[in-house]
């Protein structure tokens, strides 16, 4: 490994690039080991909030991190950057959501809720692990904890028929995809003789075994394109989203998507920068049916959780269309869309968690009608993220899209960028019949979850979440600076060694 | 560096006033919702009393404050979101958050028994946020979103009586006569950028004071299209007629957006775009002129209209054309030295017309009043201030401001015979309010004392308003008489205070003022003052002699001057020359090229076939969705391939 030593660099332990994963990890064990010492009926609560202290412990790390200069460590598995930096950031803040959220969700419905807290922790390390390992073989495992946590979660609503059933469906496709994504690293193997995404680089820039690499470029992105359900491998999405239980959908839509979004940049931006020309039209076939496909399916769907599973594939859609644009411009793009989709989705399912409760009461979209009546503070909150996955201004989602298509038409994609705005237009015409509902059709009969109220957690995940869209809508300079210095840490090791480090975002 | 003065809090507290009363309004008690939308506006007239104490602590100004920069980034284009201090913004803050909070407190009396209380409030606080947005802000765009929402809010509250008829239409006329407005707006701003790269008043102002030979061109232009922004909101020829239509709203809105705050808006963006004015002398020229005919214009109108809320509404045109005049005269301290004034004023005009109308059960019409002194004296006497004020009678305010805009036209030279038009405006001004005081307050009760009060206002007969409608009243009745005196001219032994205040932002454009008056300046704008006071007082005794002493006299005039009559009876017919000039052939284009041809012939058929194709496409897709584990395996396989064959393809050009 050609890892460039500066002085700086030999002064810490390697185990401070990985630090959030280490006390990800560790809180995840320690709740695994309380769970088994708690008697079968208590509240599993306290657990919840020891796996928040630990995400928050995470998310100060992933911090820290900035102030280390960006380097690899683990004989060049890892790195930690600002772009790592940036993902561990919106994963942490979604799986902090996703635990506040939950805290009330499962009360005296199931036992061993403290393996659910466990399953996430163990799931976020993976997907943390994903966004700063630069190594395929890092990659894949980290892959697989993050996914293996995510099947079971989807099946947690035990006693229900659907949701094993989306449990072992999202396992056997997500299989099938993950051994696509195995061949690719054997066949990158093949071409270049390594698996570090560096080595790549060198080999696709020399141009060895072109025929292998396409080849390899291809199997990877299937299986990428899997797991952040991009069409046409999208056919799990609505099943899985509509039997598993609304706050592990709220995770399992966003935080993934996130790590797996990352993993595609590192490779397709990192590795196969030299050969953007050959993806390129890949991608875009896949965004131009994602998006179409997404939004088409969306408009004709009475169930709810069903509508906004098609939307995130319409959304992903939106996110690929960044990767056609050069390097730093849509890196920054996709990455910020991650972050202002994570907003806005999480909030979504967390207040069809909250409406439905844990016996799904609402499904379909009628049984939205007069919601604003009802619960005018959730409706309310709901109607923020609807107006956001819109993409109206002053929300995380206009300025997402704005600046994923302003990339796309930079880079001379200006079509796209037009496909994709008729999209959103479509999209709106869904996301307004549900608004709708809540607010123009009279008030129903009162439902078994009318009877709950919003607890002190719930409440403080949506005011988090609705200050975020906000946030990303009216000031995301911040924020959008992160993803660009993120984006800035690409073009290889030795780059991203001598960046600066840019602590000076913090202090601004 | 200098302290942070949280200016970003300012507009959040009627925000958050909005959205909890827009939110949970409809179930909170009444005394809640009070509560909320009187807390968050004081909450902020308390901060800007805060920022005034610090800027009189010797805060250095102009302050900028910035939030996210950028907040757009586009190639060749960023502007940032940034809230800009300086003394002309904290002149506005003050009239925005003293009146709007005074307002709001009578709104809780005024409004009590109407459906849809917190709906109201809702919307008032939401206004309060979006003019602090357009004042604060520190470029055109952000100015810009203000100006829109104010628009909205305007529109929403104007038809908040929306199972009316007129009410509706009211709002929508006064929503798209203001966006023919609004196009000049963005025009201008597309120019700025075009031109200068950027919409900060500071970057593009420095931009053109650093460039001595800019003159006319395309600065013109520019200002030509704010103007027409200005003249949309600030109901100013040829757009102002949907001011009178406003007056459909409930009367706190009309006195709150439509006199005091939200219609000076125009006068505000004037003065603050007075830089780029400052290079067009032709562009100067046209706003002299449009300000001093619209002021005439409306006066006249006014001298015969009926209902009292619409001569309040031509009253405000009026004295909106005065602060148009005083820009148009490079006079903006004056100009804006009168927008107080007038905020003081007309507001309180409007309350206690509200006053009026509330005891009186709903009725509007002047000639079903009268003979109201003694029912109501905390009405009448509040009213006669202002009445006294907008007539410019010594030591009232209105004397102060409008003297200083007269004084200034005078002086200016080549302007004499806009003088004399503001002169004789001010001698309708002062008959056509005195007309309204007598018409309501004296003379013998022409009102149906049994069915007044039974309306849907007040339970029994002709009463005195309830003290959260009078506290406000007396409040502005003192401002109207001293609310002047922040502007006695040296002339008449003050220190022309206000003048001096703005003086700082205005300094380009006032150069010449500031050369030491000479003790004939001295004596020339007494003379004026002493003139002007004297044309007062003829109306006010035209209208004493017309509708005390000799009321028949009015009738007789009336017959005498028929040709001149009609026209001002039929508001020069305006209204319907813009509609048959220019509604009527919109109207008729679209029912029938754009109605027939387009929308049924193409819209509709590409419509029809997009919704077929969009509903077989997804349930197309739907098909895909068998929920068959071997089929989405099939899927997954096949898309595969797909993937792989595209791959392989794309290889070959490796």
């Amino acid at each position: 490994m050609n890892e460039p030593m500066t002085p700086s660099m030999i002064a810490f332990s390697p185990a401070l690039r990985i630090l959030p994963e280490i006390l990800m990890t560790l809180t995840g064990v320690l709740v695994m080991l309380v769970e088994a010492v708690l008697k079968p009926r208590t509240s599993r609560k306290p657990l919840g909030i020891v796996a928040i202290l630990g995400t928050l412990a995470a998310i100060a790390a992933s911090v820290y991190q900035l102030f280390l200069p960006a380097g690899t460590a683990f004989f060049g598995t890892v790195q930690s950057d600002a772009f790592s930096v940036f993902f561990h950031l919106v994963i942490g803040c979604i799986v902090l959501v996703t635990l506040l959220i939950s805290l009330d969700y499962f009360e005296g419905h199931t036992s061993f809720v403290g393996e659910y807290y466990a399953l996430i922790l163990f799931g976020a390390t993976g997907m943390m692990l994903m966004t700063c390992s630069v190594e395929l073989l890092m990659v894949f495992i980290s892959l697989e904890i993050s996914s293996i946590s995510t099947y079971i979660l989807a099946g947690y609503r035990k006693r229900s028929a659907t949701s094993p059933e989306a449990s072992i469906k999202y396992f056997l496709l997500g299989s099938f995809a993950t051994a696509f994504f195995l061949y690719g690293i054997a066949l990158c193997f093949g071409a270049t003789g390594s698996t570090n995404l560096y080595e790549i680089a060198k080999g696709v820039a020399d141009g060895a075994s072109p025929l292998l690499l396409t080849v390899a470029f291809g199997m990877m992105l299937i299986g990428l394109g899997f797991k952040v359900s991009l069409a046409p491998f999208h056919v799990w999405t609505p099943d899985v989203y509509e039997g598993a239980p609304a706050p592990v959908v709220g995770l399992m839509s966003t935080a993934p998507k996130a790590a797996a979004f990352a993993v595609l940049l590192r490779i397709a931006y990192g590795a196969f920068g030299t050969a953007i020309h050959i993806w390129m039209p890949l991608v875009w076939i896949m965004a131009v049916l994602s998006m179409t496909i997404g939004n088409l399916g969306a408009l004709t769907q009475r169930n709810v959780k069903r509508m906004l599973a098609y939307s995130s594939i319409a959304h992903a859609g939106y996110l690929l269309v960044a990767f056609t644009a050069l390097a730093p411009m849509g890196i920054a793009a996709a990455s910020f869309y991650t972050a202002a989709y994570a907003a806005m989705n999480v909030g979504a399912f967390g207040i069809i968690s909250y409406l439905s409760g844990y016996n799904e009461a609402r499904t379909s979209l009628s049984d939205f009608a007069g919601i604003a009546r009802r619960h005018p503070v959730a409706a309310a909150a709901f109607a923020v993220f609807l107006i956001s996955l819109i993409g109206i201004p002053f929300t995380a989602g206009f300025f997402g899209k704005f600046y994923v298509f302003t990339a796309a038409i930079n880079s001379g994609n200006a079509w796209l960028a037009v496909l994709g705005l008729l999209n959103s237009g479509v999209a709106a015409f869904y996301y307004l019949r549900l608004l709708a509902q809540m607010y123009m059709v009279p008030v129903e009969p009162p439902r078994e979850a009318d009877t709950a109220h919003a607890r002190p957690a719930f409440i403080l995940a949506m005011a988090i979440l609705v200050l975020a869209v906000f946030a990303l809508g009216i000031f995301p300079g911040r924020i959008l600076d992160l993803a660009r210095a993120g984006a800035a840490t690409f073009s290889g090791p030795a780059n991203a060694a001598s960046q600066t480090v840019p602590v000076a975002l913090l202090r601004r | 560096m200098t302290p942070s003065l949280y200016l970003w809090l300012l507009p959040l507290f009627p925000l958050a006033g909005f959205a909890i009363n827009g939110i949970l309004g409809r179930r909170l008690p009444k005394a809640a919702v009070s509560a909320v939308a009187l807390l968050f506006p004081a909450a902020a007239f308390v901060q800007v009393l805060w920022i005034v104490a610090r800027a009189h602590q010797g805060l250095a100004l102009p302050y900028l404050e910035r939030f996210a920069t950028p907040w757009i980034a586009v190639t060749g284009f960023h502007a940032n979101f940034s809230f800009l201090l300086d003394q002309l913004t904290l002149v506005m803050l003050l009239v925005v958050t003293g009146v709007g909070l005074v307002i709001h407190l009578y709104s809780v009396g005024y409004m009590a028994a109407e459906d849809g209380y917190w709906r109201f409030f809702s919307y008032m606080n939401l206004f309060l946020f979006f003019m602090l947005t357009l004042v604060l802000a520190a470029n055109f765009l952000l100015m810009f979103v203000g100006w829109e929402g104010v628009g909205l809010v305007s529109y929403l509250l104007i038809g908040f009586y929306y199972t009316k008829d007129s009410a509706a239409n009211a709002g929508k006329k006064a929503f798209i006569v203001n966006r023919i407005g609004d196009f000049g707006f963005l025009l201008a701003m597309f120019l700025l950028i075009a031109h200068f790269g950027t919409l900060s008043f500071r970057e593009v102002f420095a931009n053109i004071s650093a460039h001595p030979d800019l003159q006319g061109g395309f600065l013109t232009a520019i200002a030509l299209l704010l103007l027409l922004g200005a003249t949309g909101k600030s109901a100013q020829i040829p757009l102002y007629v949907w001011l009178p239509d406003a007056m459909e709203g409930p009367t706190p809105v009309s006195a709150l957006i439509h006199a005091a705050t939200m219609v000076t808006a125009g006068v505000y963006m004037l003065a603050r775009a007075h830089v780029l004015f400052g290079r067009s002398p032709l562009a100067l020229a046209i706003v002299a002129i449009i300000g001093a005919a619209t002021a005439f214009f409306a006066a006249t109108i006014g001298v015969l209209q009926t209902d009292i809320k619409r001569v309040l509404a031509y009253s405000t045109i009026s004295q909106l054309g005065y602060m148009f005049l005083a820009c148009g005269v490079a006079a903006y301290s004056m100009g804006i030295f009168h927008l107080v004034t007038h905020a003081f004023f007309k507001a309180l005009l409007f309350l206690a017309a509200g006053s009026v109308i509330h005891a009186l059960g709903g009725e509007q019409d002047m000639r079903k009043m009268g003979g109201l002194r003694k029912k109501l004296p905390v009405t009448f006497w509040t009213m006669t201030a202002a009445v006294f004020a907008i007539s410019g009678l010594f030591p009232f305010a209105g004397f102060f401001s409008k003297d200083a805009i007269l004084a200034a036209t005078f002086e200016t030279p080549g302007e004499k015979i806009l003088w004399a038009v503001g002169l004789v405006t001010a001698g309708l001004t002062s008959f056509y309010m005195f007309r309204l005081w007598y018409m309501t307050f004296f003379g013998s009760p022409r009102y149906d004392e049994s069915s007044a009060g039974h309306g849907e206002h007040g339970p029994h007969g002709v009463h005195e308003s309830p003290w959260a409608m009078l506290l406000p009243l007396v409040i502005l009745g003192i401002l109207s008489l001293a609310g002047g005196w922040i502007g006695w001219p040296a002339a008449l032994g003050g220190h022309d205070w206000i003048a001096h205040f703005l003086d700082p932002v205005f300094t380009s454009a006032s150069n010449a003022q500031l050369v030491v008056p000479s003790a004939a300046d001295f004596r020339l704008e007494r003379i004026l003052a002493g003139v002007s006071m004297l044309v007062a007082l003829f109306g006010w005794w035209l209208a004493d002699l017309m509708y005390r002493r000799k009321p028949q006299l009015a009738d007789s005039a009336e017959q005498k001057t028929r040709p001149l009559y009609t026209p001002i009876w039929n508001k020069y017919w305006v209204d319907e020359m813009y509609g048959a000039v220019i509604v009527r052939p919109i109207l008729a284009l679209s029912r029938n090229l754009l109605g027939r041809g387009v929308e049924t012939g193409i819209i509709d058929g590409a419509n029809t076939a997009m919704t077929a194709t969009a509903s077989g496409a997804s349930s197309g897709i739907r098909r895909m969705q068998s929920g068959n584990i071997r089929s989405y395996a099939g899927w997954l396989a096949a898309g595969a391939a797909a993937v792989l064959i595209v791959a392989l393809y794309l290889s070959h050009s490796f």
